[in-house]
C-alpha cells in the first residue's frame, strides 16, 4: 500500500455536500445547531463535530456569476506540522499511506497543532481532544475508500493511491495541482484550472517558522510536568 | 405527463438517466438536477466531458446547476414559452429542423381544417374560445382526412394550412427582441442559446432536455413542456440516443405511481377512468379506444378492450364475467366534464362536503398551494387518518398556528408507517425502470408496511359489509384479495400486477396453462382468459422470475441501456419512440449512436427492444409514434385544454402586460379557484405585493421537509427557511444577509431569513425594475420541534392552476418583503 491522497476536483462538485454527511454517518458525530446566517454554507466552521465542510463561494468574474464549491478538512501534509509539535505524540503520520491521524486517549488537548497548521484546520471535541478528518484510516485500512469519496455522486472526490491520482490529473490537462509539492506534498489534492486563490486557498502554505522549536519546548514542558495553555504557544509562535 | 402524453403517446420521460452521457447539448430548464437530482450529474458531467457536450441552464436564478454550465440565462419566472417560442421560430427561420424527420415521423405536413383560428388572427385566443365559459369548443381543431379518413398530408410543407405553416405563423413575432423585453435576458445570450441548441438538427447531433416542477407548476405548465416537444420533434431528438425530453421525476417512484394510476383520471396502464355516461363495458370500450385508418399506425391503443377486461378480471376474478360485464359496473364513475383533482377535493373539503380523509404519505398542511384553505379544510371534516413515518403539520394541524383545538371537531388518527428500506417492493425510477428492493431492517415499534395497513383496512371494511351489508356491498366483498393469509407478500402483488391465464388457453399459437404467468402484454385478452393489473408492467415478473430484480451489469450497445439491469417499461424498452432514430431503410440517423438498428439479412432489430417487431417503414413497417392513431410526433396539439399551438401568457399574478396579445393577459382558460373567502389572487399588478416571488427545492431537504426536517445532519445543513434576494432588492428595502424578514402575499404571511446573493438579478421588463426573490418549501411548523424552522412557503401560493393538469402556480406569484 502505497501513499494514499484525495483528488478534489471543484469543477465536478455540484455542492451537494452528500460528503458532510457521509462523514457525519460514518463517524457517528452529532449534528450541530445551526442557523442560516444569510449563505447555504453550514456549519459555519469545522468543529470537533464537524471534519469536512463545503465552502460556497460566489464570485462575480466579467460580470458572470460563478459560484465555487471547495472542501474544506484536513490536507495529511506530507510534513505535517501538527505531527511535529505534538508534544505527546498523539498526531501521527501512518508510514504507510501517510494520512495524518491521531490518539485520542493520548491527546492532552494543548491545541499547538491547531496553531502549528498551516490550514487552521485541526478542532477539539466537549473533552477538549483533538478531532479531525483522518481519511477514514480505519476503512482504508480495510481496503475500503473513505467515506467522502465513497458518498460523492460526480467524482469530484476521488481516492486513491497518490501517484496514480496525480499522473492521471495531469493527463486530463489541469492546470495547476496544488498539494503536489506544497508542504512535503499533500495528501488532499486540488485539480485546478485557475490559480488556488480562486478557490480562496492558501497560496504557498507555510507552516510557522518556529513550530520544530515549539514541538521541543512542549515536550520538556509535559516531560517536567508543567501543564500547558494555549497561551504560551501562542506567545511563543508570535 | 400531459404535455407529453399529447405529443409523443405516453407520459414519462423519453430517455433515462445514464442516455444523457450521450448527449451533444444538455438543456435545463425548468429544473435543477444538481439539487434535486444529484446523482443524475455524473452523466451530465461526463457528456461534457467526453463528448464535449455543452450545458445550458435557463432559470430565473442561478442554481447549483448553473454553476455547471457553459452557459447561463437568467429569465422571468413564467416566461418560458416566450423563451422556447422564439427557439421555434429561430429553427425555422434558419431552416435548422430535421426535414427528413419531420415530414416523415412528424404531423408537420398534416393540413389543419381551415376554419381553425390562431392566436394571430384572433388576438390571442384561438378558434373557438368561449369567453363565458372559459373553455373551447375545439371542432375547428382537426386535421383535413381525405377520402379513406387519413389525415391529408403536403410533403412540401408549402400549404398554409399544413401544421408547418401554421406553427411558423403562430411564432412569427417571438422575435429576439420580444423574447428579450419579456423573459429580461439580454439578446445576445439569448441568440447564443438558440445557435448551439439549434445545432442538434442534424442527424448526428442529438440535445436532451431537462425539467421538472419548474415547467409543470404554471397556468401555462403543460404548454410549457409541450413547446419543448415541438423543439425536440422539429430537430429531430426524439427516439434518439441523448435526445428526448426528460420529465425528472421528483420522487423515487412519482412514475411508478403515476404509472398505477394515481391521478383521478386514469386507471392502471393509463386506461381512462370511466365517467358515468360510460354506461357498460362496451360503451366504455367503444367511447375510449381511438381508431386509426391509416395502414401505417399501429394505434396501440386499439388494444383497449384486452387492458380493461384483464384489469376487471385482476379486480374481480371468478366473479368477473362476460355475462356481468366482468364487474364494469362496480368500478366507480366520474361525472362527466367534472374534474377531481387534489384542488378540487381539497376545495370541497373546505365546502363541508367530504367527511373522512386518508392523507397517506402525504402532508397537505405544507405540500398545498394556499394551505391556509388546506388546513382549515381539515378541519371540516369528521375525521383524518395520517399514514406516516412521523407526525407532520397535517396530523397535527388542530394544534398549529391560528388553531383553536377546542373548535376542531376533526378526529385525527396517526397510523405509523414503515420506510422504504423496511419492506420489499419495486420502484419505478424516473427512467421508467422498475428495481426491486429487498428489506433491510425490520420496521421499528409498531410501524407497519403500507401493503399490511390496506390488506387488515380491507379485510374489517369487508368483514363489515358481510356481516352488515351496505348500499352497494359487491365491489368490496367480491373482490379477488389474495396477497397471503398473514404476512402480504408483496411478490403476488407484483405478479398480479404482470397479469397471469385465468384458464387454459391458446395466444399466438403457444399454449398456456391456467395460473401461467403472461409473458408479455400482447398475449392479453378480452375474453377473460387472462388478468392484469397493469398491462404496461405486463412482462415484469414472468414465469421466468422477478425480471426487476435483475442485476446484470451488461451493455451490449455501449449506450448505458443495461436491458439486463431490473427491467424497464414498455417490454425493456429502454428508449421510448426508438422507431424514430432511424430513417426509412432502418438505418440510424446517427450511426455512431444506434438505439436500434434493422438487419436486412436477418430481418429483425438489433439493439433497444424496438416499439413493435415490424421491419422499416419503407420496407412495410410501421410509424414510429405507435401510440398516436397518427402515428407521427404531435406538433398541433388538439387534445388540450388551452391551445393547439403553446402561447405565451403571463402568470396569473404577474404585473406586467404581455405584448404579445395586448388584449389577453393570462391564460384564458386557466382554472382559478375563487369560490371561498381564502381563495385570493391578485389579478394584474397590485403596488401591496410588488415582488414576483418563485418556490423550489434544495438538495439538503425532501419535499414538505417531513423526512428532512426530522434528519439532524440534513437540517443541520439548510436550517431555516430562507428568502433569497438581489442585493438592489436588499438595498431597496434595507436588508442584511442573514436578517429575519416577513413575506406576505395575498393568502399569507412568513417569516424567512434573507440570502442575499449575486445569485439573483434584478430584471428590466417593459421599462420597469423586476425583482424575483426565491423560496423553498421544505419547512413547517411542527419540525424542528422548537419551531426554529420556520412554516410553508405555500402559505403564500396563489390558487391559479394549469388547465390540463390543474397543477398549481407556484412558481409565480406576488408577494411583498419587510424587515421584520
Amino acid at each position: 500500500m502505497g501513499r494514499k491522497a484525495l483528488l478534489i476536483t471543484p469543477e465536478l462538485c455540484i455542492g451537494c455536500r452528500a460528503c458532510q454527511v457521509a462523514c457525519k454517518s460514518w463517524n457517528n458525530l452529532p449534528a450541530e445547531k445551526t442557523k442560516n446566517n444569510g449563505t447555504h454554507e453550514n456549519p459555519p466552521d469545522l468543529s470537533g463535530y464537524t471534519y469536512v465542510k463545503i465552502r460556497f463561494i460566489e464570485k462575480e468574474v466579467k460580470g458572470e456569476v460563478k459560484w465555487l464549491f471547495v472542501r474544506q478538512s484536513c490536507m495529511h501534509c506530507g510534513e505535517p506540522a501538527c505531527v511535529q509539535v505534538c508534544p505527546v505524540g498523539a498526531m501521527q503520520k501512518d508510514p504507510e499511506t501517510g494520512i495524518v491521524f491521531y490518539d485520542k486517549s493520548i491527546c492532552i488537548g494543548c491545541q499547538a497543532c491547531r496553531s502549528a497548521c498551516p490550514f487552521d484546520v485541526p478542532r477539539y471535541d466537549k473533552e477538549g481532544k483533538i478531532s479531525k478528518c483522518y481519511m477514514c484510516i480505519d476503512r482504508v485500512k480495510a481496503g475500503l475508500e473513505p467515506a467522502c469519496a465513497k458518498t460523492c455522486p460526480t467524482g469530484a472526490i476521488k481516492f486513491g493511491e497518490r501517484d496514480e491520482l496525480i499522473a492521471q490529473a495531469k493527463a486530463e490537462g489541469f492546470k495547476v495541482l496544488y498539494g503536489e509539492k506544497e508542504l512535503g506534498g499533500l495528501g488532499v489534492i486540488f485539480a485546478l484550472n485557475r490559480e488556488p486563490a480562486y478557490y480562496n486557498l492558501v497560496e504557498n502554505p507555510k507552516a510557522p517558522e518556529k513550530v520544530v522549536a515549539l514541538g521541543e519546548m512542549l515536550k520538556i514542558l509535559v516531560a517536567k510536568g508543567i501543564p500547558i495553555n494555549n497561551s504560551i504557544i501562542k506567545e511563543f509562535l508570535s | 405527463m400531459a404535455a407529453l402524453a399529447e405529443s409523443f403517446g405516453r407520459g414519462a420521460m423519453t430517455n433515462h438517466w445514464v442516455d444523457m452521457k450521450n448527449s451533444d447539448v444538455i438543456l435545463v430548464m425548468g429544473g435543477n438536477p444538481a439539487e434535486n437530482h444529484p446523482v443524475s450529474m455524473q452523466w451530465i458531467l461526463k457528456a461534457k466531458k467526453e463528448r464535449g457536450a455543452k450545458l445550458i441552464v435557463v432559470d430565473p436564478k442561478y442554481t447549483r446547476t448553473a454553476s455547471q454550465a457553459d452557459l447561463f440565462i437568467q429569465i422571468r419566472p413564467g416566461t418560458d414559452i416566450a423563451f422556447l417560442g422564439g427557439l421555434v421560430k429561430y429553427i425555422i427561420d434558419n431552416e435548422l429542423y430535421f426535414k427528413d424527420y419531420i415530414v416523415n415521423y412528424t404531423d408537420a405536413a398534416f393540413l389543419v381544417d381551415p376554419n381553425f383560428k390562431d392566436t394571430e388572427d384572433l388576438g390571442g385566443v384561438f378558434s373557438g374560445y368561449d369567453p363565458k365559459k372559459k373553455k373551447y369548443n375545439k371542432s375547428t381543431w382537426k386535421y383535413q382526412l381525405d377520402e379513406n379518413g387519413i389525415p391529408k398530408k403536403d410533403p412540401t410543407l408549402k400549404d398554409p394550412n399544413c401544421v408547418f405553416q401554421l406553427l411558423k405563423k403562430h411564432f412569427s413575432r417571438y422575435t429576439i427582441d420580444v423574447v428579450s423585453e419579456i423573459t429580461g435576458a439580454p439578446k445576445e445570450k439569448i441568440l447564443e442559446a438558440y445557435k448551439i441548441y439549434a445545432s442538434t438538427g442534424k442527424p448526428n447531433r442529438v440535445a436532451t432536455e431537462c425539467y421538472a416542477m419548474g415547467w409543470t407548476q404554471h397556468t401555462v405548465g403543460t404548454q410549457n413542456i409541450r413547446c419543448m416537444a415541438i423543439i425536440q420533434l422539429l430537430l429531430g431528438n426524439i427516439g434518439m440516443a441523448g435526445g428526448g425530453v426528460n420529465a425528472l421525476r421528483g420522487e423515487s417512484n412519482v412514475q411508478g405511481s403515476t404509472d398505477m394510476c394515481l391521478l383521478f383520471h386514469i386507471l392502471p396502464g393509463y386506461l381512462p377512468m370511466v365517467r358515468a355516461s360510460h354506461v357498460d363495458l362496451k360503451t366504455y370500450i367503444k367511447k375510449t379506444t381511438p381508431k386509426s385508418n391509416d395502414p401505417k399506425s399501429l394505434n396501440w391503443w386499439k388494444h383497449r378492450s384486452k387492458y380493461i377486461v384483464s384489469l376487471l378480471k385482476a379486480f374481480w376474478g371468478d366473479y368477473a364475467t362476460p355475462e356481468n360485464d366482468f364487474c364494469f359496473n362496480y368500478l366507480p364513475k366520474l361525472d362527466d366534464g367534472k374534474a377531481y383533482s387534489w384542488y378540487d377535493l381539497f376545495d370541497a373539503m373546505y365546502k363541508g362536503k367530504i367527511k373522512g380523509f386518508f392523507a397517506w404519505g402525504q402532508n397537505p398542511a405544507c405540500s398545498s398551494a394556499n394551505a391556509n384553505k388546506a388546513r382549515q379544510a381539515l378541519s371540516k371534516l369528521d375525521w383524518l387518518v395520517c399514514v406516516n413515518l412521523w407526525d407532520s403539520e397535517t396530523a397535527s394541524f388542530w394544534k398549529g398556528p391560528g388553531m383553536d383545538p377546542k373548535k376542531v371537531k376533526t378526529e385525527v388518527f396517526l397510523l405509523p408507517a414503515a420506510a422504504s428500506v423496511e419492506k420489499e417492493g419495486s420502484i419505478t425510477n424516473s427512467g421508467r425502470w422498475l428495481q426491486w428492493r429487498y428489506k433491510a431492517v425490520e420496521p421499528p415499534g409498531e410501524a407497519r408496511r403500507d401493503a399490511e395497513i390496506v390488506d387488515e383496512l380491507y379485510k374489517r371494511i369487508k368483514a363489515l359489509y358481510e356481516k352488515e351489508g351496505g348500499a352497494f356491498p359487491d365491489p368490496i366483498v367480491k373482490l379477488n384479495w389474495n396477497y397471503g393469509d398473514g404476512e402480504v407478500d408483496t411478490k403476488l402483488i407484483a405478479k398480479e400486477v404482470n397479469g397471469y391465464f385465468t384458464k387454459d388457453t391458446t395466444v399466438k399459437g403457444k399454449r398456456f396453462r391456467k395460473g401461467q404467468q403472461v409473458p408479455n402484454f400482447v398475449y392479453l385478452k378480452d375474453d377473460g382468459s387472462t388478468a392484469c393489473g397493469n398491462w404496461l408492467y405486463s412482462g415484469s415478473y414472468t414465469e421466468e422470475g422477478n425480471m426487476m430484480a435483475r442485476r446484470e451489469k451488461i451493455d451490449p450497445t455501449g449506450l448505458g441501456m443495461y436491458p439486463k439491469w431490473a427491467w424497464c417499461w414498455p417490454v425493456n424498452r429502454r428508449v421510448l419512440y426508438n422507431r424514430a432514430s432511424v430513417d426509412l431503410m432502418g438505418n440510424p440517423w446517427d450511426p455512431e449512436r444506434p438505439v436500434i438498428k434493422w438487419n436486412p439479412s436477418t430481418k429483425k432489430w438489433v439493439g433497444d427492444v424496438p416499439d413493435g417487431p415490424q421491419p422499416p417503414l419503407a420496407l412495410g413497417g410501421v410509424l414510429p409514434f405507435i401510440m398516436k392513431p397518427t402515428g407521427v410526433g404531435t406538433i398541433f396539439g388538439k387534445g388540450r385544454a388551452d391551445g393547439p399551438f403553446p402561447t405565451h401568457y403571463e402568470p396569473a399574478e404577474s404585473p406586467f402586460k404581455n405584448i404579445l396579445y395586448p388584449k389577453v393577459r393570462i391564460n384564458p382558460v386557466a382554472r382559478i379557484f375563487k369560490d371561498t373567502p381564502v381563495d385570493k389572487l391578485v389579478l394584474g399588478g397590485d403596488p401591496r405585493f410588488p415582488y414576483i416571488a418563485t418556490t423550489y427545492r434544495v438538495t439538503e431537504h425532501w419535499q414538505t421537509g417531513l423526512m428532512t426536517r426530522n434528519m439532524p445532519w440534513l437540517l443541520e445543513l439548510e436550517p431555516q427557511v430562507f428568502v433569497e434576494m438581489s442585493k438592489e432588492l436588499a438595498k431597496e428595502i434595507g436588508v442584511k444577509s442573514g436578517d429575519k424578514v416577513i413575506v406576505t402575499s395575498p393568502r399569507g404571511k412568513i417569516w424567512a431569513i434573507a440570502v442575499v446573493t449575486e445569485r439573483i438579478k434584478p430584471l428590466r421588463i417593459e421599462g420597469h425594475t423586476c425583482h424575483i426573490v426565491g423560496i423553498p418549501w421544505h419547512y413547517g411548523w411542527r419540525w424542528p420541534e422548537d419551531g426554529s424552522g420556520g412554516d410553508s412557503v405555500n402559505l403564500l401560493t396563489p390558487p391559479a392552476h394549469d388547465p390540463n393538469t390543474s397543477i398549481q402556480e407556484t412558481k409565480c406569484f406576488a408577494v411583498n418583503i419587510k424587515r421584520a
